[in-house]
């Protein structure tokens, strides 16, 4: 089983992209789950959703308390809530991000991480030139796929095109992918 | 055809696939994206025939659905929470009038204080309102039990109440297999009913009923869930010819043979117990586990054939009863009065508090040395309870519990209600 956290912010599309991932799994052939904090959630507030991919069913249902995998929709989080807390220590950290691991103030955390596991994606940037809106979610899992290896960017594309028919989920594709090809270029320099 | 889907839009999907001539929809979350789900499919021509109504509250949509299944058509409706609670007189007049309406609850708590997570408060305050009530385990589930819900209810002219927990399903994206129009048209014929209001043929429902009737009316409310004991594995069995799957009948016994402790729960639980047992097997431990699929009628003799060669019994559920503890649990003890096995009680989740592996295998295993409680509530804060009794001894006006507990707890922005 590979589990994923995704954290954010109430408007930021945090539930969406659980739910975008477990339909990018489900075209990887494999069972997934997603499903939100169930918080009275508001534009703004602290959000939390999760994604768990296994090979057979998954019958699990408590919150993940032990993530592979950390999807950061807002950097802002890094100073008012302990998004890491039982992050696997051999697991992925995805940041959405202009900034530097350094800049953002936890080189030192991620350091003990395998270096291509963690990567930063200026998402919210690619979004607006994309797609116009600062909504940095489907563009984040082109950056998964590429630093996990979970998913292929393929079944990415496929879940956001049908969540998002027509020209945004074409505009969030061309984000996603060049997150994709940030994230893959960063990971192999590593 | 397989989908990777939310358990809300599932349900619409299974509901819509029924073909209902009515829909009588009133908003509360987490139902909402279930009768919104079955709307949108209205809209666009996908559900035919079909009357959508918006009404004004819960007690409308049932009463509403009562109108429409009086009539002669097939009618659903869903709701949660305080909003069961808001319909509650029309629930029971649905099962007393035998309308076979069909109702999905996504299981929600009850306030105060005000809470929007799930339990089965809800749910298990309707219990004994005459209903059948059913208990999906998985978004699979809960689709397959309303297909069969609508055939059960008209075959026994019974109302079906499927209960879903709230947002831990409802709200959860998992891979769903629904079925084909040919299908579920195969299994589930046009809605016959055994009485209608018909201008043509004037009779009236809902007559008075002195006490040299009422008796033998509800004893002839109790039969028609003796019939539904036989009737609910029946129709799992032929759903399962049609479909190709199980789903439904009365009970779920997983590893329960040479099982010492046997788990006994309701609804999607059932998917974290079931990891547990496993993990339990796996070092040794002799433990099994049994979800209640049909909690109305109650399967007592199933129950007791699957539970009689344990040792021990823990029922783990969404619900309470203050003052006694458990509500399934007693149910189940009832299944068990001749035997003396011991029944424990542990309540969880109650509001939507998680609840996790590391938690139910900590209790199973005091469980299996016979040292829990005949009650717990599992993760209980006993701190901050203590703190309040406390508290509540020394000073007389010591204000709301619910606000008290939030500032010990440090959540001053929800205590003050921002």
């Amino acid at each position: 089983m590979f589990q994923i956290r995704i954290h954010g912010r109430g408007g930021q599309g945090v539930v969406t992209g659980a739910e975008l991932l477990s339909a990018a799994a489900f075209h990887e052939g494999i069972h997934a789950q997603a499903f939100p904090s169930f918080g009275s959630e508001r534009m703004g507030a602290p959000v939390v959703s999760y994604c768990r991919m296994d090979d057979k069913e998954i019958r699990l249902r408590e919150p993940i308390s032990a993530p592979d995998a950390l999807i950061i929709l807002d950097p802002t989080l890094l100073q008012s809530i302990d998004v890491f807390n039982g992050v696997d220590p051999q697991g992925f950290i995805l940041v959405n991000s202009q900034r530097s691991f350094e800049e953002l103030g936890i080189a030192d955390f991620v350091a003990s991480f395998p270096a291509d596991h963690v990567c930063v994606v200026g998402a919210t940037e690619l979004a607006l030139k994309h797609v116009g809106r600062p909504v940095p979610n489907a563009v984040l899992l082109g950056g998964f796929a590429a630093i996990s290896g979970q998913i292929r960017f393929e079944s990415v594309e496929k879940a956001i095109g049908e969540k998002f028919p027509g020209d945004v989920g074409a505009a969030n594709v061309a984000a996603a992918r060049e997150a994709f090809e940030i994230a893959n270029t960063a990971s192999r320099a590593a | 055809m397989l989908k990777q889907m939310e358990g809300s839009l599932a349900v619409a999907e299974a509901v819509a696939l029924c073909r209902p001539e009515v829909v009588c929809a009133y908003p509360i979350t987490p139902q909402t994206h279930i009768v919104e789900g079955v709307g949108a499919l209205v809209k666009s021509g996908a559900l035919e025939n079909c009357e959508f109504i918006n009404v004004e509250s819960e007690f409308a949509a049932l009463s509403v659905a009562i109108g429409a299944s009086a009539a002669g058509a097939r009618a659903y409706t869903a709701t949660a929470s305080q909003g069961l609670l808001y319909m509650a007189e029309a629930v029971y007049n649905a099962a007393g009038l035998g309308l076979p309406i069909v109702m999905t609850v996504g299981n929600r708590a009850i306030g105060a204080p005000i809470n929007i997570w799930n339990d089965h408060t809800d749910a298990m305050a309707l219990k004994d309102a005459g209903w059948i009530q059913l208990f999906a385990e998985t978004n699979q589930e809960a689709v397959d039990l309303h297909i069969q819900a609508f055939r059960l209810a008209e075959e026994l002219s019974c109302p079906v109440m499927v209960c879903v927990d709230g947002f831990i399903l409802t709200h959860a994206h998992e891979r769903v297999d629904i079925p084909t129009q040919d299908e579920v048209d195969a299994f589930l014929p046009p809605y016959e009913p055994v009485q209608v209001l018909d201008p043509a043929q004037p009779y009236s429902i809902g007559a008075m009923v002195g006490p040299d009737a009422f008796t033998e009316v509800r004893y002839l409310a109790h039969e028609k869930q003796l019939q539904a004991l036989r009737l609910i594995p029946e129709i799992a069995n032929v759903f399962k010819d049609v479909f190709g799957r199980s789903s439904g009948g009365l009970v779920h016994p997983y590893r329960t043979e040479d099982a010492e402790t046997i788990v006994v729960a309701l609804g999607s639980i059932n998917g974290t117990i079931k990891d547990v047992v496993d993990q339990m097997r796996e070092n040794g431990g002799a433990i099994g586990s049994l979800s209640i699929c049909a909690f109305r009628p109650f399967p007592l003799d199933e129950l007791r054939a699957a539970l009689i060669n344990a040792k021990r019994v823990v029922v783990v559920e969404k619900s309470l009863a203050p003052g006694l503890g458990g509500i399934a649990a007693p149910d189940v003890r009832m299944a068990l009065r001749e035997a003396p096995l011991p029944v424990y009680t542990v309540i969880a989740g109650l509001g939507g508090r998680p609840i996790t592996m590391a938690a139910l295998q900590e209790v199973f295993e005091v469980a299996g040395d016979d040292r829990l409680p005949d009650m717990q509530f599992l993760d209980l804060d006993y701190a901050a309870v203590e703190h309040e009794l406390v508290r509540a001894r020394q000073i007389r006006r010591s204000g709301p519990t619910a606000e008290n507990i939030l500032k010990h707890l440090g959540a001053p922005a929800l205590a003050s209600g921002e």
